[in-house]
């Protein structure tokens, strides 16, 4: 296909704003699907992303429209992909950026819109909805056009759901998408935007051909992690896989690798061919490395297998992942995992309780840390508070620059929540007269506790959120140890803000109190900073704990009686001499995921 | 029984089980105990045609409900060759004897006692039972003090335990979760006065004054085997248990229907902790030590709870406080 007849483009919303209802539209309308065989919203093939109503995976449509090679590459939808977004829009050059004509422009549409214009893409801005009664296209189209610099003239005005004037935002993409500008003769180059496992064929990469072109059982190799392999199969999707001798600059398209590990072929990494090397790799290839972590625990022990098997299954699509095994002696044996961030923590958490029927304890989310233990100038990273040294020279903790549209009269509430969660006010600007874009730097560790949650209720749901990770800086942060009868029980340590140390102490210890059942003996349970106890509880010793009355009648029971409190006790956990049931754990690590204090 | 046309048949039940079952018996028998139920409810002829068939032996009690007692039944119980009579106090509150839907009056307790001393019993036990819903600190202690003004040789004292899915359940749960914790007091309480007023604290729930320990109930607290007659009835005979049927129809037509369980070694030496653990004295540790738990023993040691020699168990008071506790921790799992 001439280059010039190629145009590559994503489609860039807010949640909710009708992204995947504007590509089922763009397959329909192109023929590449019948609308018999639609299935709603083609391109979302995992079953959690349908009901979530975001996408996790990219993939990418071939569709043509009068003559022209159309290839709409399909983004992830959410802050903590925001890597992989960035990937798949360097493969395009244009962007369809959507916005419902009811909502106005949302905090993902901000982010998306910024990071399609950094990645220098041309922008088709779309009112999408018009069809709503409570849509107002006019201002959206101006608030859209305000944002970009642009005309509201050239704002197009859709319906995704009836198709209207849907055909004119394929012709927008013909005019004003410019055409791939790649080099057809110079040694290939291909730009891997994202890869999946298939259980038959291997890792699939999707790629974005830049320059040269690249054939069927061709010798190929990654340029930044040097992996090796033979091109199986090279093609395009129409949506269904359509296999090709070879794919050229310009072209949007999938290799089969054969690989058995997503690992060895990183989104960002740039394909070349083995015998025509090309001497620069693409710009922006970076290794992504997940920021906040969690210990995940069977709550039966015996399914710790099945958790490592799961884990397994999940990384071989997932190369973000990140788990290595983790013993508490509370919650004995799992797996410490690193996330890009809170929703991929709770994607993987869910896809292992319902695609593996595993039945999880999760300890509370923490992000990275990079500390350096007293007299000491090293800084490491630290991923489990159990691991962070009780004396401690300096620490940094990784902040975001967290962007937030609210309506003007929660403006205050909004402020109030981000000094409470230690955020550093940065920006206000009137979106329209009666919308409100804040920007905050915020850090990454309070936000991870149900932040968006408290967003969201103190602003009656009106809130929209969006956060970019925006690197290190240092904190007066301590680690809060949770002692049971004098031992540590370290699947409760945390990370703390200094000032926040002893309400989140108290709260702590005062719910372990209502969970530990009374010993034969006192119980102290202790919230400390290093040997600074800063909360402190007692659960008394039972004084009585006698079978009433035993005859001869009574004695069969009264023994299977005790026998069977006797196997209770097997189920407890033990902390030091204290037996504790793994409810209360559970209770104790709901607290630190759904309250602050 | 209620019935009174049936107690006849009973009796006569009874005595064929007896008749049945009798060759084990020791010669002569050490203890025999008629209760479970009210014994004194039945026809007072034929109860005494049971007692003369029973074997005579150095301790005979008699199980009595405070109302049934008449200057007739006393002594006709004395003659009979009686040695203790057990009376069913529970409580001298008419208000709490109400919640219990118990039929006797304060009145009751005591008129009985007398008319018992009266016949010549100088072996008598009191039932108390303390956590009635309802029940104050104030009436627990009055209660104790009531029975003590009557200076029983015996008493038992029950914290009121509530069957689950019963109507008394069903009625008081709320009001006994919300005293469960006050019953530690109330425990400690009971020992604390019975045993300031020279009662020993031999058994978890029984008192004696002059060593008048229940011999019979004793046994099983030893460990020992008996023999048990009757509807409902369970005995432990070497390496079985047997339990006869609840139904009085089939037990009446001679049906015992029996649901045997058999006792090893292992369920037998449990069996021994857990109840010899409930006594005053220590408990022998000849052929008991594969049923225990060495860590478990060394940590209710440390916390004080129990001590050991070569040979015995002993609990601390406190340790026989939390008696149950401290058994499961014993116990080898």
């Amino acid at each position: 296909m001439d280059q010039a007849k190629i145009r590559n483009f994503s489609i860039i919303a807010h949640i909710d704003h009708g992204k995947s209802t504007l590509a089922d539209r763009i397959l329909e309308l192109t023929d590449a699907v019948s609308a018999r065989d639609m299935r709603a919203q083609v391109l979302d093939t995992m079953e959690l992303e349908r009901e979530r109503g975001i996408t996790i995976k990219a993939q990418a449509v071939r569709v043509t429209w009068k003559g022209y090679e159309l290839n709409l590459i399909d983004t992830p939808g959410h802050v903590d992909f925001t890597y992989e977004v960035s990937r798949s829009l360097q493969a395009c050059e244009g962007a369809v950026l959507v916005v419902d004509a009811a909502q106005g422009i949302e905090a993902q549409t901000l982010a998306n819109a910024y990071l399609a214009i950094g990645n220098g893409l041309e922008i088709v801005p779309v009112v999408n909805k018009i069809d709503l009664p409570q849509a107002d296209p006019d201002a959206t189209a101006i608030e859209v056009a305000d944002l970009l610099g642009d005309d509201p003239a050239k704002v197009v005005r859709i319906s995704a759901k009836t198709g209207v004037n849907v055909a004119d935002v394929l012709d927008a993409i013909v005019e004003r998408v410019p055409p791939p500008a790649g080099d057809p003769e110079a040694p290939p180059r291909a730009l891997v935007f994202d890869s999946s496992y298939d259980q038959y064929r291997g890792v699939v990469a999707f790629v974005r051909v830049v320059d040269g072109s690249f054939s069927r059982r061709e010798g190929l190799q990654t340029m930044a992690t040097g992996t090796r392999f033979d091109a199986e199969e090279l093609g395009f999707f129409s949506p269904t896989m359509s296999p090709v001798e070879s794919l050229s600059a310009g072209e949007v398209g999938y290799v089969i690798t054969g690989l058995k590990d997503v690992s060895l072929l990183r989104v960002g990494d740039t394909l070349t061919s083995v015998a025509r090397r090309a001497k620069q790799p693409l710009p922006g290839y970076k290794d992504v490395k997940p920021m906040v972590f969690a210990g995940l625990f069977p709550t039966d022990s015996d399914s710790y297998p099945e958790l490592r098997d799961a884990l397994e299954r999940l990384k071989l699509n997932d190369a973000a992942l990140f788990y290595e095994p983790e013993t508490s002696q509370a919650l004995g044996f799992g797996f410490r995992c690193g996330f890009l961030g809170l929703l991929h923590m709770e994607i993987v958490r869910e896809r292992l309780e319902r695609e593996f029927d595993l039945d999880l304890l999760v300890t509370a989310p923490n992000v990275a840390y990079r500390v350096s233990e007293k007299n000491s100038s090293e800084l490491v990273e630290v991923h489990n508070p159990s691991d962070f040294p009780r004396e401690i020279e300096e620490v940094e903790e990784p902040y975001v620059k967290a962007s937030i549209i609210v309506p003007k009269e929660f403006v205050g509430t909004v402020m109030e929540l981000n000094n409470d969660r230690r955020g550093t006010f940065d920006h206000l600007e009137y979106l329209s007269p009666e919308r409100v874009h804040l920007t905050y730097e915020l850090p990454l560790a309070e936000i991870v506790l149900d932040y968006y949650d408290q967003l969201k209720s103190r602003t009656r749901g009106y809130a929209s959120f969006d956060y970019d990770v925006a690197g290190f800086k240092p904190g007066e942060l301590v680690r809060v140890d949770v002692l049971v009868g004098g031992e540590p029980v370290d699947a409760l340590s945390l990370i703390v803000h200094r000032d926040f140390a002893y309400d989140r102490g108290r709260l702590l210890v005062d719910k372990l109190r209502e969970e530990i059942p009374r010993q034969m003996f006192d119980v102290a349970i202790q919230a400390a900073i290093g040997a600074r106890v800063i909360a402190r509880e007692t659960v008394k010793a039972r004084r009585k704990d006698v079978l009433a009355k035993c005859y001869g009648g009574d004695i069969s029971r009264k023994r299977k009686l005790l026998e069977k409190q006797k196997a209770g006790k097997k189920r407890m956990k033990q902390v030091g001499a204290v037996e504790v049931p793994q409810e209360a754990f559970l209770a104790v690590l709901n607290i630190g995921q759904g309250q602050k204090s | 029984m209620g019935r009174g046309d049936q107690h006849g048949a009973y009796v006569d039940a009874l005595l064929r089980e007896l008749e049945l079952e009798g060759g084990v018996l020791a010669d002569p028998v050490e203890t025999v105990f008629l209760g479970g139920g009210t014994p004194t409810f039945t026809a007072l002829p034929e109860l005494l045609r049971l007692l003369a068939a029973l074997p005579r032996a150095e301790e005979v009690t008699v199980e009595a409900n405070p109302e049934t007692v008449t200057p007739e039944l006393a002594r006709a119980l004395r003659a009979a060759g009686v040695t203790r009579v057990s009376l069913g106090a529970q409580s001298f509150q008419p208000g709490l004897l109400r919640v219990l839907e118990r039929g006797a009056q304060p009145d009751d307790v005591r008129r009985a006692f007398g008319l018992l001393r009266d016949a010549g019993f100088d072996n008598l036990s009191l039932d108390l039972i303390y956590g009635i819903p309802g029940q104050t600190v104030a009436d627990l202690e009055a209660d104790l003090a009531e029975a003590l003004a009557l200076g029983p040789e015996h008493l038992s004292c029950y914290e009121l335990e509530a069957k689950p899915g019963t109507r008394f359940t069903h009625a008081f749960g709320d009001e006994l979760a919300r005293q469960a914790e006050a019953m530690e007091d109330y425990f400690e309480r009971v020992v604390a006065t019975l045993t300031a007023a020279a009662y020993r604290w031999y058994e978890t729930a029984n008192f004696c004054r002059d060593d008048r320990r229940a011999l019979h109930n004793l046994g099983y607290w030893l460990g020992r085997d008996y023999l048990g007659i009757g509807v409902g009835a369970v005995s432990t005979l070497g390496d079985e248990r047997r339990r006869n049927t609840a139904k009085l129809a089939r037990y009446l037509a001679g049906d015992f229907d029996r649901e045997l369980e058999a006792l090893d070694d292992g369920v037998r030496a449990r069996e021994r902790v857990l109840l010899g653990l409930r006594l005053d004295e220590p408990l022998p540790l000849a052929g008991l030590r594969h049923a225990l738990d060495p860590a478990g023993l060394a940590r209710v040691e440390s916390l004080g709870l129990a001590v050991h020699d070569d040979e015995t168990l002993s609990l601390t008071d406190r340790g026989r406080f939390l008696g149950g506790a401290v058994t499961v921790e014993l116990l080898a799992g």
